[in-house]
């Protein structure tokens, strides 16, 4: 049981949060043939998408309504719907998603209506789907954005049905899942003889991969038409706290029963999924995954030793930390520090004394005489401060490869962490090692010797 | 206002060429809604003064602003490392309801006292500008009770472009900080460099070079820069204006006031570089310092010119007739155009969307003639034209790279998130040796040959 801290402070120092329309833009980039666009001043998108970029190293579409001091006070109707036009005639999407920001917020702006009025007034655009979402940036973080987003979709594209497929199966992931980690768990749903339809799709979009063509939008992810059929599933799995909102409004929309798992790293965590799809499709558990299981135990055997007794510093977003905090607890470890971005049910469960809504100052201060700092890679100058190993979990990564293929997910995705955070303790067993002067006499007791024996003439 | 202020530029020549109503309107062009890219003001401000290191920058605003954009540039640092670390209000709904002047007042006093900065540089965002929060006042405040300079920087991100925000960076440096302090000593060769943000340490390759020459540069404003310095830079005696015209105003204003003359001119490319050394020098000896700095300065370039294309020249026959496609802005479409040019590389394209006019004149005077010019390529076009290979390798900004890669053609990084340093001569030795890797990775073969059982079929 852990107490939640709040921020006493004035100043936020070194952010570990980002903002909700990054979180809400980043959901809608699982979605095909999309462009993503944030309703405010045309910064607030560019530094969502130098951040994503970095991350991703991959070409990210994001558009602005490019609102200025004279838009905003007379409202952003003009710029949403230029907006509208300019990107179906430019990309022409199979959706414009649109998220506010802090900017038009506090201004109030009704883009619903203005939305209903666009459609009204230019049937042109009546084979495009439009979905907002509220999003202020004051408000929540990049979690709550991205589940935010994804309840509109659900809103907007989902159709009720009232034939079922009887193998159909809804997968909600949180924003915390990696492309890598949505490939793995669509092909452990799809060994079971069950056909999941993820919503939002990254592993399509932001995969990292080679395409024939070049594309404005989005390229990969769900379909609109696939989104819409997900009301003909028998069941939702949702993965993380954050999307129980959204497999509860799966499940007003669509009848369908939902169950969520809050997460889908560590032994037991996998079993329970293993277990649920088994019972849901009449399927055993296939032996691929009974080998991976056994690999896995393998792996926690023999990484153990370095995990036994090691002070860990986690700042990431809840459902993150959740995640990586009971894997680490699970392998022996103490979380001493535990720092996250928004409020969420886990919280006060989180293995550790306290967990403080906070910011990397706050970690970098808890992190003191630990072990590893686990946090995005902002993280580094804290970790290079404290001379201690940065094991880079979140978003961003700017600072290494591979960003979109880091699996935490299954029990292979658990055994490479595992085996990546075991070697950086392996590596830094070596760090502070003795030597010859490791142990040196205090002048005192110098002092006395010399004193005591006069020196040899 | 000091927005329509800096609008009329009086040492801008796209200004100078408006009628007066035009000018009056100022260059707050609105972007196409849907169709935009760049950064915003706040981000052109924070651009241009974060480079400040001892400085602490704390951004008012939620938590976007700070949150989603922090440590996302390689300005470097000779010593302290306070500027990389990210200050923000991080306004909640309730500031936003009640406003948020007061913690804006406990943020500057919970850093000034945990961190103890010289001063603290406070910029306005969008959210506090629209409810009304009145930093000026907060910052004099805070300035009197706390004991250090609160600096105001009124540039919000919907005031306009980045290259509005970095002249607004400029007025909040002419207003609060530049004169407030006297140097120890001066020299009769001290002087400013104006633009120069010391990427990847680029200040560093041009440094040495002016420290032979004998040159002391009071203040680089502001890369690599400590406040005392920059608020005691009105007593060089001469400045460089690098960088276009991004801070135009500072240069133009400061030699108002105080009568510093400066010139511009860039580090980007050989020629350029000795030229600007050449320029600093005779400006110097015109201010009264001896001229014997002028047969220094000759000896100077003369020798690492010399260096310079020795070490180029291996490169030479492996780049001969290599065509580029240059993406990027101002100053350097053509300034490392004429570098490249000079090593035998053919320059299919330059854009000069962000060019002055005179970027442009420089750009014909090299080239030869307009058509290579591109004007506002969407990356559809870029695409298209790297994939019939019309060129042979691309340099762009990080947001084009992909554009590149997917076309699985050679790209290389010269804007402002580059890890490597294009400055000096030394910087054109790497920018010329990093292109020849870049182009003879054996990497392009490789993706671009088909798998077996699909080369079979074709």
């Amino acid at each position: 049981m852990a107490i939640v801290l709040h921020p006493s402070k004035a100043a936020t120092v070194n952010p570990l949060k980002m903002s909700q329309p990054l979180g809400a833009s980043y959901a809608f980039l699982g979605m095909n043939r999309c462009m993503p666009v944030m309703h405010g001043s045309q910064g607030c998108t560019s530094f969502g998408l130098v951040l994503l970029v970095r991350h991703f190293r991959e070409a990210i579409p994001l558009q602005t309504t490019a609102m200025n001091e004279a838009t905003t006070i007379m409202g952003g109707l003009d710029n949403v719907e230029k907006a509208v036009l300019n990107i179906h005639s430019r990309a022409n999407p199979d959706l414009i998603a649109i998220c506010s920001t802090g900017l038009t917020e506090t201004k109030g702006d009704d883009v619903h209506a203005y939305l209903q009025l666009i459609r009204q007034r230019h049937p042109e655009i009546a084979e495009t789907a439009l979905v907002y979402v509220s999003t202020p940036d004051y408000l929540g973080a990049f979690q709550d954005g991205w589940a935010n987003a994804v309840c509109a979709l659900i809103e907007e594209l989902v159709e009720a049905s009232a034939t079922k497929s009887p193998r159909q199966v809804n997968i909600l992931p949180g924003s915390h899942l990696s492309p890598a980690d949505i490939e793995e768990l669509r092909e452990i749903v799809a060994s079971f003889g069950l056909v999941p339809l993820v919503l939002p799709d990254l592993s399509g979009s932001l995969d990292g991969h080679m395409s024939e063509a070049f594309s404005p939008t989005t390229m990969g992810g769900t379909n609109i038409a696939d989104a819409r059929r997900m009301g003909a599933s028998v069941a939702t799995l949702a993965v993380g706290e954050q999307m129980r909102p959204c497999a509860k409004r799966m499940q007003q929309r669509t009848g369908a029963p939902f169950v969520v798992f809050d997460r889908l790293t560590g032994l037991e965590a996998i079993d329970r999924l293993l277990a649920w799809l088994a019972e849901l499709s009449g399927v055993p558990v296939p032996a691929k995954w009974r080998r991976q299981r056994s690999q896995l135990q393998d792996a926690m055997l023999d990484a153990h030793f370095f995990f036994g007794g090691k002070k860990i510093a986690i700042g990431a977003e809840p459902d993150l930390l959740w995640s990586l905090s009971n894997l680490f607890h699970e392998m022996g470890c103490e979380i001493a520090a535990a720092v996250t971005t928004t409020h969420s049910p886990l919280l006060d469960r989180v293995p550790a004394a306290a967990v403080m809504i906070g910011d990397l100052e706050d970690l970098e201060q808890g992190a003191a005489g630990c072990d590893l700092l686990v946090t995005h890679s902002h993280g580094r100058q804290a970790a290079e401060r404290l001379h201690i190993p940065h094991y880079r979990a979140g978003l961003p990564m700017f600072d290494r490869l591979g960003a979109s293929h880091k699996l935490l997910l299954g029990y292979r995705g658990t055994r490479e962490v595992l085996f990546e955070v075991g070697n950086m303790l392996l590596a830094d067993l070596h760090h502070g090692a003795a030597t010859p002067q490791s142990w040196p006499l205090p002048e005192a007791t110098l002092e006395a010797v010399a004193g005591a024996t006069p020196a040899l003439q | 206002m000091k927005v329509q202020d800096v609008f009329n530029e009086p040492g801008c020549d796209k200004n100078q060429g408006k009628s007066e109503k035009e000018r009056k309107k100022g260059c707050a062009k609105q972007l196409a809604p849907g169709a935009a890219a760049g950064g915003c003001a706040f981000d052109g401000a924070k651009i241009a003064l974060q480079p400040i290191v001892d400085v602490a920058h704390l951004v008012h605003g939620p938590i976007a602003c700070e949150g989603n954009s922090w440590d996302n540039r390689h300005a470097f640092s000779s010593g302290a490392q306070t500027y990389r670390t990210g200050f923000t209000t991080d306004l909640s709904e309730l500031d936003v309801i009640y406003g948020g002047e007061k913690r804006l007042f406990r943020a500057i006093k919970q850093i000034i006292e945990k961190y103890d900065p010289p001063a603290v540089f406070v910029y306005q965002t969008c959210v506090p500008a629209l409810i009304g929060d009145d930093i000026e006042a907060v910052c004099k405040v805070a300035s009197a009770k706390l004991g250090k300079p609160v600096i105001p920087i009124q540039a919000p991100g919907f005031a306009g472009v980045k290259n509005l925000g970095n002249k607004l960076a400029g007025e909040a440096l002419l207003d609060y900080v530049i004169g407030t302090v006297e140097p120890h000593y001066t020299t009769p060769y001290d002087i400013n460099i104006i633009g120069e943000y010391n990427l990847s340490g680029e200040l560093w390759q041009v440094k040495p070079l002016l420290d032979a020459m004998g040159v002391r540069v009071l203040a680089c404003i502001s890369g690599d820069a400590r406040y005392r310095e920059i608020a005691c830079s009105h007593r060089a005696k001469a400045a460089m204006m690098v960088c276009s015209k991004a801070m135009i105003n500072v240069a133009r204003k400061m030699e108002e006031r105080y009568g510093i003359p400066y010139f511009e001119g860039s580090f980007y490319g050989i020629g350029d570089m000795s030229d600007s050394l050449r320029q600093i020098a005779r400006l110097l000896v015109r201010q009264g310092a001896p001229d014997a700095i002028l047969a220094r300065t000759e000896a100077l370039v003369k020798a690492e010119e010399a260096r310079a294309w020795a070490r180029i020249e291996g490169c030479r026959q492996r780049l001969q007739g290599k065509r580029v496609l240059l993406i990027t802005g101002g100053v350097k479409s053509w300034s490392v155009v004429a570098a490249l040019q000079e090593i035998g590389i053919e320059i299919v394209g330059t854009s000069v969307k962000k060019s002055t006019k005179e970027d442009k004149d420089r750009i014909k005077e090299i080239m030869g003639d307009e058509a290579h010019m591109i004007d506002d390529m969407p990356p559809r076009e870029m695409y298209k034209m790297l994939q019939e290979a019309r060129a042979d390798i691309m340099l762009s900004g990080g947001r084009s790279q992909f554009v590149a890669l997917k076309a699985k053609m050679p790209w290389m990084d010269i804007n402002q998130e580059r890890h490597h340093a294009f400055a000096g001569y030394e910087g054109m030795v790497t920018l010329v040796q990093e292109i020849d890797k870049t182009l003879h990775n054996p990497v392009w073969a490789q993706v671009r040959k088909a798998a077996p059982w699909d080369a079979v079929l074709a």
